[in-house]
């Protein structure tokens, strides 16, 4: 019986950290090539989970089989994210290239909020309920006191999205590209990559994967509101920093011990200090180990 | 002539880089010493060293002052300063959005006292070093040539005016021992021959001795009493520029193998 | 022409970009849609203008100019006006004398509200110690707001402690949460250092949210009393009146320290600091030091008015310490300025005041507050009133200038 319990809070805490390190992937990627904590990404996973909502609602009144919703309304999301992210790069950030180091931060703050208030005015303030889309898988019958369809679907689809993930950035012309750009912009631009073309496909890259994780979490809570985005944001970036900012495998690490911290202590301590949990372990590692678990020090150049 | 520093066994790590290996300097009273050497050799490396800005893994730094011996390994780049050591850097570190007098009076930060009380209460005593600390560096200001310009944005000041800037600001800490890591880098050679008659003009005025990093051989060969080499971290010569214009070793170190002579 | 037509794409990209959430909203209970078309068409107008705009503000920022300027002759006309002492001293009388008899002059209602906008701009003032002196850009700091009303909430509560005797005691506590807060961030850099005052925040209202024995959990603590004038029962209106009174003059108090700290030794250090950490501490400064005495004054004042607006309120909780509360003091900062005085506090003002008395503009309050922190970035992150240059007698010239007159 303890053991069971002790399996359940494990997946559960595996199903919250893949959607952790789907969204610290974003902030990773970012991070690694530009250098800014992008802090409007969590409202980009927030947008995602509405896009999937509104049209899997519109398309739930034309008689559509339910996995059917679900995947055309993650596609939907993807998209959509991915134009929002390419945008918000275009706007906010891009503009302030070579400006003080505060300053993009400052101005993604800014973005956050905007996005937020944006969602708020525009759709609701309450939580909205999530329809129910996700299949029954029968062979879960005999494990399914430790784990739900939903939590199934999340690691299946995170995994295969991480793997997937990894292969565009080791193998393909882009990703070598990316990785080229984050080690030193300057020369990847000599050596005739379009830099500018590289953030904007970071930035898209990482807002699909935001909205991927908006669609798989919201379907699993089975509500989403304008500010999930902000507590889910924080928990990421710490994933991202717990991992080593900058490194993937990092960022996935980082999601999934986060993720197990919380269930853990939520399951044997109290549910009381969940989130204090998560923002202690941010605060901590920062100061303590700035460079996370996988990442390299720095020396400063002065 | 009695040191005014002395380096011995300096060495830096990084990780499994060794940034120095092995290097002994010393000062005298008054003197102009130039520490010279390839790219990469070392020498920022080594004024980081000694100016508390890394920490180094073996060795020590001493300061003398008077009688007495002032360990400086394991202090901190703000008691290097207050003890009598000020540096300027190679790419350039001004505090761009200040004026070029305020630029100068933090760097009289270390020779005064008031607080945030004095701050408050504006009493007689704080305003009076506040108004000292303004004239003195007014004063270094006229001895840069810069008096003119002095409530300019730094951010607008011309290059060779910064490097001067920075020479000012690091003279009002009121240093024993002046570093310099290349004053000339990105100078014509008519503001080179400028700033070598400034050098020249505070070590006299000012008793204080200079070691200096420089790319710019004649500026090194005329005003230094002695240089010291540096390849790969090692000190590999030290001695009178005529010494070290002759010596092998240098000549391959800048050179290279093959018969030049 | 062929701006126009960019900029036309540009609204179509938006339009199609914000469509599914400007323009489908779904009452999942009642299963209905409901289309607004006409927000996206607003949209697409208004983004077309921004864009023509936003290309014309780029090509003045890329030649080197303001993006907001005003004519040379009235510049200069401005510039003569505020360089004219008499004529400051004069408008500053004014603004003083204005303020203090508001509250003679109007309702209750709206000497409420001023009591805020003031509350908020001695936050502003204190917060522009820590990120537009210092240039360490805090983003908890309504933890230290909190801290401050807290500590009235909870003395008065556990120990029946007056206002007067918590007004020190919540500056106290909050310089030494500050400290607390700073000594652990000392070698953080600057993103970092956001990033962790924000989770300090965040950690400090959850806190509050969860320690109920203490703080009353999430409904906070009622009925603090209104500070006492030396024992005399104030009706509301008294009482608020009195209030606005110490909120104002505890506004000339921080106007006061901070112009001269600006001023001062320490005050150079600061700005070192913010303008280049390896060269302050180069120069001989203490970077634990100062870093220190940045989060100690800065706190101090968060403290402070946490201590009024307890007692204003009469009732506090944790949802008035969030996160978003940080950032819109934040706001006030970088459109005032960082580093001005004077454009701050007007910063904070318009603010609070425009959503309270526009209201048509206080639902998009936060949206708008989001918007100033990007665009004043990009166009112009020095703020409203730049920096002024502080102007020092150097005597050497003064010696001079006699000299040349006799």
């Amino acid at each position: 019986m303890d053991f069971q319990y002790f399996l359940e809070l494990f997946f559960g805490g595996l199903t919250r950290g893949s959607i952790y390190a789907l969204i610290a992937l974003g902030y990773t990627l970012v991070y690694g090539i530009i250098e800014l904590i992008n802090f409007a990404h969590g409202e980009v996973y927030m947008i995602g989970a509405f896009t999937a909502l509104i049209v899997a609602g519109l398309l739930g009144f034309t008689g559509f089989p339910a996995a059917g919703i679900l995947v055309v309304a993650a596609l939907a999301a993807v998209i959509w994210c991915a134009a929002y992210g390419y945008t918000l790069e275009k706007v906010a950030y891009k503009p302030l290239r070579g400006a003080p180091r505060l300053s993009p931060l400052i101005s993604a703050i800014g973005m956050s909020i905007f996005l937020q208030n944006y969602v708020l005015l525009s759709q609701t303030s309450d939580f909205v309920p999530f329809p129910r889309l996700l299949p029954e898988f029968d062979f879960l019958e005999y494990i399914g006191y430790i784990m739900g369809p939903s939590d199934f679907l999340i690691l299946v689809t995170s995994t295969c999205t991480m793997v997937a993930l990894t292969c565009f950035i080791r193998y393909t012309k882009m990703g070598k590209a990316m990785r080229a750009t984050a080690q030193n912009r300057k020369m990847a631009m000599l050596l005739g990559i379009d830099a500018d073309r590289i953030i904007s496909l970071t930035f898209i890259v990482g807002s699909a994967l935001a909205a991927i994780g908006g669609v798989l979490i919201a379907s699993h809570m089975g509500q989403v509101n304008f500010n999930i985005g902000f507590l889910a944001g924080m928990k990421a970036f710490t994933a991202a920093v717990l991992g080593g900012i900058g490194s993937l495998p990092g960022a996935m690490l980082g999601g999934m011990v986060l993720g197990l911290c919380e269930s853990f202590t939520t399951g044997y301590i109290s549910g009381n200090y969940e989130d204090v949990l998560a923002f202690g372990i941010l605060i901590v590692i920062l100061i303590f180990r700035p460079d996370g678990i996988l990442g390299k020090a720095k020396v400063q150049k002065v | 002539m009695k040191p005014v520093l002395e380096v011995k066994g300096l060495s830096k790590n990084f990780g499994g880089l060794r940034a120095l290996n092995d290097v002994d300097l010393t000062i005298h009273q008054g003197e102009i010493v130039a520490l010279i050497g390839p790219n990469g050799a070392g020498k920022t490396t080594f004024f980081n060293c000694i100016t508390g800005i890394y920490v180094p893994t073996e060795g020590s730094v001493t300061l003398h002052k008077g009688e007495q011996a002032i360990v400086l390994n394991g202090k901190k780049p703000h008691e290097v300063t207050a003890l009598g050591m000020a540096r300027t850097f190679q790419n350039i570190r001004l505090f761009p959005d200040m004026t070029v007098l305020e630029n100068v009076m933090v760097g009289r930060h270390c020779r005064t006292k008031a607080g945030i009380i004095g701050a408050l209460l504006r009493d007689p005593i704080t305003r009076a070093e506040t108004q000292d600390s303004i004239d003195k560096s007014y004063a270094l200001l006229e001895s840069v040539n810069l008096h003119e310009v002095y409530h300019e944005t730094a951010r607008n000041l011309s290059y060779g005016a910064q490097r001067r800037l920075e020479i000012a600001r690091a003279m009002a800490t009121e240093p024993q021992v002046l570093l310099l890591d290349e004053p000339a880098a990105g100078m014509n050679p008519q503001e080179t021959r400028e700033l070598e008659g400034l050098v020249q003009q505070i070590r006299e005025q000012n008793e204080l001795s200079i070691l200096l990093i420089e790319h710019d051989m004649g500026m090194v060969m005329s005003m230094s009493d002695r240089i010291y080499v540096m390849e790969y971290g090692s000190r590999i010569a030290a001695g009178t520029p005529a010494e070290i214009r002759s010596n092998p070793q240098v000549i391959k170190a800048y050179l290279g193998e093959g018969d030049y002579a | 022409m062929q701006r126009i037509l960019k900029s036309a794409l540009v609204a179509l990209w938006f339009m199609v970009l914000t469509f599914p959430l400007l323009a489908i909203k779904i009452n999942p209970v009642s299963k209905t849609v409901s289309w607004h078309f006409d927000r996206v068409a607003m949209l697409a107008v208004g983004i077309f203008v921004l864009a023509l705009g936003w290309d014309w503000c780029f090509s003045r920022k890329n030649r080197g100019l303001p993006v907001f300027s005003l004519p040379q002759n009235i510049t200069a006309r401005m510039s003569a006006i505020a360089n004219n002492m008499a004529l400051r001293r004069a408008s500053l009388f004014f603004i003083v004398g204005a303020l203090v008899a508001m509250p003679l002059t109007s309702s209750l209602y709206q000497t409420n509200i001023m009591i805020s906008a003031l509350l908020y701009v001695m936050l502003a003032l204190g917060l522009n110690i820590v990120v537009g002196l210092a240039g360490q850009l805090v983003l908890g700091y309504a933890a230290f707001y909190a801290v401050g009303a807290y500590t009235y909430g909870i003395l008065f509560q556990h120990f029946g402690l007056g206002f007067w005797a918590c007004l020190p005691l919540g500056g106290v506590f909050a310089v030494l949460f500050g400290l607390g807060l700073g000594f652990p961030v000392l070698r953080l850099r600057g993103d970092y250092l956001a990033i962790v005052t924000l989770g300090f925040g965040e950690i400090v209202r959850l806190s509050l949210q969860n320690w109920s024995d203490l703080t009353g959990g999430p409904a906070g603590i009622a009925n603090i009393p209104r500070p006492g004038l030396f024992g005399v029962d104030l009706s509301l209106e008294g009482s608020t009146t009195y209030i606005y009174y110490l909120v104002l003059a505890a506004v000339f108090l921080t106007v006061l320290v901070i112009g001269r700290l600006r001023n001062s030794r320490v005050g150079l250090a600061l700005k070192a600091l913010r303008e280049d950490e390896i060269a302050c501490e180069a120069m001989g400064i203490n970077l634990m030091r100062i870093k220190l005495s940045a989060f100690a004054l800065g706190s101090c004042w968060a403290g402070f008015a946490g201590v009024i607006f307890a007692a204003k309120t009469t009732f506090i909780n944790p949802s008035s310490f969030t996160f978003m509360d940080s950032c819109m003091i934040l706001s006030m900062v970088v459109l005032g300025g960082m580093g001005s005085i004077s454009g701050v506090a007007i910063a904070a003002m318009i603010l609070i005041l425009a959503p309270e008395y526009l209201r048509a503009f206080s639902e998009y309050r936060m949206l708008i507050f989001g918007l100033i922190m990007v665009l004043m970035m990009i166009f112009r992150p020095q703020g409203l009133v730049s920096g002024e240059k502080l102007t020092y007698r150097i005597s050497a010239l003064l010696a001079k200038g006699k000299g040349g007159a006799a």
